[in-house]
């Protein structure tokens, strides 16, 4: 529990920030993963740059049908903001289930999803609802859709020069609803998951025309079941045509055994939980 | 101000104010100056042969500044284990690996990150040997974990054979005769009683600063035990005791893992004294995981015979236990405490065999419960098989069965008596308290709505305060350190010349609330206000002997010493006093803080001035010698036999197979009460750990022996948002083993509550025809029972 050696740089501005990264750095918002990962020696960056100190990346805004979060906005205000709750469901209860009080309190949700872990929540929710990703490297600024995001377990597509310096979700519109839900490795929705599914839907006229279902926790990395997604498409949503479509939930990940599952388990709960979500995003429709 | 020292009262903990605002002093708070640090290298593989260990990098590395292995330290030899069966581990390792995490060199640095980079930067190289770790194939000796020892089962309990003075009879043939009977009814099971890790919040630490000018060390050690670590060093290094002073400060937790001495703590002071300089070590997260002892580890078959209406014939269970490479302290001793209980509460023959088997993992030994949690729970699982196979209430089962009120004390067949016991009282007592009939309404209903509830209910008696001196001849003592063979208690009583109270306890407790418990205990006795107490413990220095904290016993062993310290100390006081009244000392009675002639209150002497007569001949009557402190050695006849019933109610997911625990209620009986919050928030740790090992915690090792489960990461513990609100019960049955009447209740939670949360899940999917389910009821095993059951 003994990091090796590494720089420490704690810039004042976003440039600055951008100087000091490279090849062998790494970004730290809350280092609620980060941190133990260097603790444990698993990972060992020459240098970490604590964006923590760069001012005005801690505010969750409206802009022309999206909210955007920045980079320092921690998990415990986007669980408890009203606008999240509101227009982007799925990703505020994710974020309420993520860790504990403390974790929720220091860790961020761009952190969370930068880290790409594949059992965490908001990545799930941020892929559902059809984020994009804006990344910052120095001189230039590029937005990365969500489903372009998770590369690999604890792989993003940011490149080394880049931080994540804020996520913009598109707000429910009309007949859209969100949600997220999942079976923690100590039970009901504690700890991270064993299984959980985030679900965008869109209602029209008592079927739905469109949807998103995210899983994570089951397969090599978070990942879109973009088959059960457009089995959904033209059903009423009930909730045999939404368990129906369930079953392909697992169709386009590509599931893994771990101390908590085995792939068959982990196949069943990807059913269960990605129809729970779907049912939860169309009674969260308003 | 009275009311405070009153026993039975729920005093707070006078422990807390520091712990709390984070003012308590741990070892790893101590930072003397020239301070050194430790890191050690450890074994990534389970079993394997050392080649060569070259260190000449690393002992050039900023910062280091000595590297030591197995030949510097070989001079000081094992350190010894108290039961001497099985294979002792090397200080560092001697070229034969056992086990991962086993340590192969520890490096001295000026801080502990150059002490671990250094740590790292050594290269080993060895041939990779193949690992036993499962149970049968160790057992089967296939493959031997050590070479030179004849067999991986290094011994086999007998419940007759343990004890061959008392000639007790082997009752296996009783047994197997009953299975034989037309009427009976013969239900098994084999079952698994998985590894845990003992989590304390504060991992261990040791520091220990040699003073070169007195050739003496004064250690500091987050321990359980600090006179044995002071008798462990005092032997290695030759020393006398004298000049041996072991500090156990604010210990964060231990649950017995810090019951052992270890050989880190060793090393720490041969460092101490090799470099003259302070040197620390405390034990990263995984160190703790892989590297400190490790609990339970049982596979077994347990097997009960009975009539069809109920009346137990015979029980029998034939288990191996896991010991892990080495033996520490205890560790082929621990499934006697199990053998001990084996029978319950219930009166019937038994028979029990238990082979404890080596593997290449890390040793097994004392934690939470040691041996009684496994006993109980194959007995108290196939009593519940039972009661289902015969459809019988499972609380009538084992109502029909219990030793009865007039039957205590009641010897078993293990040669034991227990003390005292009322188990229809609890039964009655847990029926009223849950609401047993209605929550029985309730799973049927909710069972006809397709719901998947059930009720568990599961006894327990356990043995602690430890302990009676014919123990020691098992090796249940401190004798292998030099220290005096008896688990006695210690107590000494001090009033100082200002009428206010020392006691110096030999315990060392881990939050346990000591210095609250045995302030009420003392203060109740003398008429004096807790507040005018002070309570130490832990210091080698206070007191020539103490036994520490562990097998729940503190209570009913160093307890009963200082009250009768207490109790000699009020005898000489009353003489004091009532020279200074002008009265008989028969007459003198002591309450709120002074004492005066009976019936006469409004003419009384205060402590101070009892006290400050005491320490000056001329105001002492005449025989009474000057000063006004007593020690005791309390040395019990026999050790206490708590018990209890619990209850819980759980509904299962059938779709996921998640478990949510309803309702959780404990009825408990540990005798006399001294403090109910300090005995109930004991009960709370205690079922927090039972339910932890039912539904959440397993240390897995792979094929290859790699720990999977070595951090935090992958080893789930309850928290308080995991659990339901415990509701807690008492009923009170003294026994006469102490003065004070008191039992011990640190273990009886964990004692109770693992196989009553596996007879509720149980009875949840009963109605799919699920029989078992091997703990941790993880949503995934519960889930195959479920698919396994439906098809």
């Amino acid at each position: 529990m003994y990091p090796r050696e590494f720089d420490y740089v704690a810039p004042a501005t976003l440039e600055e920030a951008m100087g000091a990264l490279g090849e062998d750095a790494k970004v730290m918002a809350g280092g609620m993963s980060l941190i133990p990962l260097m603790k444990m020696r698993l990972f060992s960056p020459a240098v970490v740059v604590d964006i923590g100190r760069l001012p005005g990346f801690d505010a969750v805004e409206e802009q022309n049908g999206h909210v955007s979060i920045g980079a320092l906005v921690r998990h415990s205000a986007t669980a408890t903001s009203p606008l999240i709750n509101l227009v982007a469901t799925a990703l505020s209860t994710a974020a309420s289930l993520t860790g504990d009080v403390q974790v929720r309190n220091r860790g961020t949700t761009c952190g969370a999803i930068a880290h790409a872990d594949l059992v965490a929540d908001q990545p799930a929710a941020v892929l559902a609802l059809g984020a994009t990703m804006v990344a910052q490297s120095s001189g230039a600024s590029r937005e990365i859709a969500a489903a372009d995001f998770f590369v690999d377990a604890l792989t993003s597509a940011l490149e080394p020069n880049e931080i994540l310096t804020s996520v913009r979700i598109p707000k429910h519109g009309p007949g859209e609803g969100s949600a997220y839900d999942k079976l923690g490795r100590r039970g009901g929705r504690s700890d991270y998951a064993i299984a959980g599914a985030a679900a965008w839907v869109k209602m029209d006229g008592g079927s739905i025309a469109d949807a998103r279902v995210a899983l994570t926790g089951v397969g090599t990395k978070v990942s879109l079941a973009n088959e059960m997604a457009a089995a959904l498409v033209g059903t009423d949503g009930s909730e045999a045509a939404v368990k129906e479509a369930s079953q392909k939930a697992s169709d386009d990940v590509t599931i893994i055994e771990d101390l908590y599952g085995t792939e068959e388990y982990k196949t069943h709960l990807a059913s269960v939980f990605a129809a729970r979500a779907v049912l939860q995003a169309i009674s969260n429709v308003s | 101000m009275a009311t405070t020292s009153v026993m039975g009262g729920a005093v707070r903990r006078r422990e807390d104010p520091a712990l709390i605002t984070g003012r308590g002093t741990y070892v790893d708070d101590l930072q003397p100056t020239s301070l050194l640090h430790v890191a050690f290298n450890r074994s990534p593989y389970a079993h394997a042969r050392i080649k060569s260990v070259d260190t000449a990098a690393a002992s050039k590395m900023p910062g280091v500044v000595a590297i030591f292995t197995h030949d510097d330290v070989a001079h000081l030899g094992p350190l010894l284990a108290q039961v001497p069966i099985g294979k002792l581990r090397p200080l560092l390792s001697d070229g034969e690996i056992k086990h991962t995490g086993e340590a192969i060199a520890m490096v001295i640095a000026e801080n502990r990150y150059q002490a671990q980079d250094a740590a790292d930067a050594i290269e080993i190289d060895c041939d990779v040997l193949p690992a036993v770790i499962g149970l049968k194939e160790a057992k089967s000796d296939a493959t031997k974990v050590h070479e030179d020892l004849d067999s991986n089962v290094l011994h086999t309990w007998t419940y007759h054979g343990y004890w061959e003075a008392l000639g007790l009879e082997d009752q296996t043939p009783l047994v197997d005769a009953a299975m034989e009977r037309d009427d009976a009814v013969v239900v098994s099971l084999e079952m698994t009683n998985q590894r845990l890790i003992p989590v304390a919040i504060e991992p261990r630490s040791v520091m220990a600063d040699y003073d070169l000018g007195y050739d003496r060390f004064t250690v500091h050690s987050s321990s359980q035990v600090p006179h044995a670590l002071s008798g462990a060093i005092a032997t290695m290094f030759g020393m006398p005791l004298s000049d041996v002073r072991v500090i156990a400060p604010e210990v964060g937790g231990g649950f017995g893992a810090k019951l052992n001495v270890y050989n880190d703590e060793i090393l720490v002071a041969f460092a101490s004294k090799q470099l003259g300089r302070p040197v620390k070590w405390t034990e990263t997260r995984r160190e703790a995981g892989g590297a400190t002892i490790h609990g339970r580890g049982w596979l077994g078959t347990a097997t009960i015979v009975g009539t069809k209406d109920g009346e137990f014939l015979g029980y029998k269970l034939e288990a191996i236990a896991d010991m892990g490479a080495y033996t520490q302290n205890f560790t082929v001793a621990i499934p006697l405490l199990g053998l001990w209980i084996a029978s319950g509460q219930y009166k019937m023959p038994v028979s029990w065999t238990v082979d404890c088997v080596v593997t290449h993992t890390m040793t097994t030994d004392a934690y939470r419960g040691a041996g009684r949690p496994e006993a109980i729970y194959y007995l108290e699982r196939i009593i519940d098989a039972y009661a289902r196979e015969i459809g019988m209430d499972p609380i009538e089962v084992r109502r029909k069965n219990f030793w009865k009120k007039d039957e205590f004390p009641a010897t078993m067949g293990c040669g034991f008596s227990l003390d005292s016991g009322d188990y229809d009282a609890a039964v009655d007592r847990l029926i009223d308290v849950s609401g047993y009939q209605d929550l029985l309404k309730m799973r049927d209903e909710a069972r006809a709505e397709g719901r998947y509830v059930g009720i568990g209910v599961g006894s327990y008696v356990e043995v602690c305060g430890f302990g009676p001196a014919v123990l020691a001849e098992i090796g249940f003592s401190w004798a292998s350190y030099g220290l005096p063979a008896a688990f006695n208690g210690t107590g000494m009583v001090r009033v100082n010349p200002d009428g206010t109270v020392t006691v110096l306890i030999g315990t060392g407790p881990t939050g346990q609330g000591h210095e609250t418990t045995w302030a009420q205990i003392v203060g109740s006795e003398l008429g004096i206000a807790a507040e005018m107490i002070r309570v130490r413990h832990g210091d080698t220095n206070d007191l020539p002997m103490g036994i520490g904290t562990f097998g729940s016993r503190s209570i009913a062993v160093d307890g009963a010493a200082a009250f009768n310290a207490a109790t000699r100390v009020k005898e000489k006081a009353a003489k004091i006093a009532a020279h200074l009244l002008e009265a008989a000392p028969e007459d003198v009675v002591f309450e709120d803080g002074a004492a005066h002639v009976a019936g006469s209150p409004e003419k009384s002497v205060e402590w101070a001035a009892i006290a400050k007569a005491a320490y000056q001949a001329h105001t002492l009557p005449e025989g009474v010698e000057s000063g006004l402190e007593e020690n005791v050695v309390f040395s019990p006849g026999n050790a206490t036999w708590p018990f209890g019933t619990h209850l819980a109610v759980v509904e299962v997911d059938e779709t996921t197979g998640d478990v949510k625990i309803l309702k959780y209620v404990a009825v408990d009986d540990c005798g006399n009460l001294v403090n109910p919050m300090i005995v109930n928030g004991q009960v709370h740790g205690g079922i927090t750990q039972g339910v932890g090992q039912a539904l959440f915690e397993e240390a897995v090792y792979d094929e290859s022996g790699n720990l999977l489960t070595g951090s935090l990461l992958d080893y789930p513990l309850p928290t308080a948002s995991d659990l339901p609100y415990f509701e807690l019960s008492h009923t009170i049955t003294p026994t006469d083993v102490n003065p004070m009447g008191v039992k011990g209740i640190g273990e009886a939670g964990t004692i109770g509550s693992a196989h009553t949360i596996v007879n509720a899940v149980v009875d949840a999917l009963s109605p799919l025809g699920v029989k078992h389910i091997d703990m941790p009821l993880r949503p995934k095993r519960v889930w195959a029972a479920i698919q396994e059951a439906s098809n």
